[in-house]
């Protein structure tokens, strides 16, 4: 299993969410993603785009920078 | 991956319609949606390039074309224009904010295979040539809209 980080910090919308696509597109089924954002609708929108993509959030944590780990499926 | 479809009709050349309809064009698409946009009347005049090649046209459609902005980056804000003065300002913000502009977000629309699609109709009346377009741009009539918003679960006017 592969893991993968990526900086979207100070990215605006859609830029985080764009992103996240990418870079998921290109890694393998039960690859772990951390992906670190400023942008506060990045909250609701990850939740919603893994749900919509089959994906996996496996932890958001809400600081002033917002840290997701999202498993692809 | 979801397969939903989404359709976006264009309508509109303001500066703050366009940015609405690209940033949720974009975002469907990195939500694994595929995209059709849709681009009439004003709205054809996000899709220009600015510096295009000459053509050969008649009088009143060198002058639409002229009165006409050239692109994206030329596009106006729907209120507070104020002579361009609220644009140039709205914009500096919006550089600041590290929002993208209409430009990188067709671009990048067209990186993630959202389709554009050019009225015809429109593109006659206005005297707007293929070549004055920029590239990647389908050209279409109604059908071709008609025949994606069925396939599609959400339709924009905008």
């Amino acid at each position: 299993m592969a893991d993968t980080q990526i900086d979207c910090k100070g990215l605006q919308c859609p830029g985080p969410i764009v992103t996240t696509f990418k870079t998921m597109k290109d890694m393998q089924p039960g690859d772990v993603l951390t992906i670190t954002v400023t942008d506060r609708g990045f909250l609701k929108d990850i939740e919603a785009w893994c749900r919509k993509t089959g994906n996996k959030l496996l932890s958001l944590d809400e600081g002033d920078i917002i840290t997701a780990q999202i498993q692809k499926g | 991956m979801d397969t939903g479809k989404k359709t976006i009709v264009v309508f509109s050349g303001d500066l703050d319609r366009l940015m609405a309809a690209f940033i949720i064009a974009v975002g469907a698409a990195a939500m694994g949606n595929e995209v059709t946009m849709f681009f009439t009347f004003w709205g054809l005049n996000a899709l220009r390039k600015t510096d295009p090649p000459r053509v050969r046209k008649d009088f009143m459609a060198r002058m639409f074309g002229w009165m006409m902005p050239r692109g994206a980056a030329r596009a106006k804000l729907s209120k507070l224009n104020m002579g361009g003065m609220g644009t140039a300002m709205m914009k500096s913000v919006m550089r600041n904010k590290n929002v993208q502009s209409v430009d990188e977000l067709i671009d990048q629309a067209k990186d993630l295979g959202v389709r554009l699609i050019a009225c015809t109709m429109s593109m006659d009346v206005m005297g707007i040539q293929q070549a004055e377009l920029i590239a990647g741009v389908e050209l279409g009539g109604v059908a071709s809209y008609l025949g994606s918003a069925d396939e599609a679960n959400v339709n924009l006017f905008i």
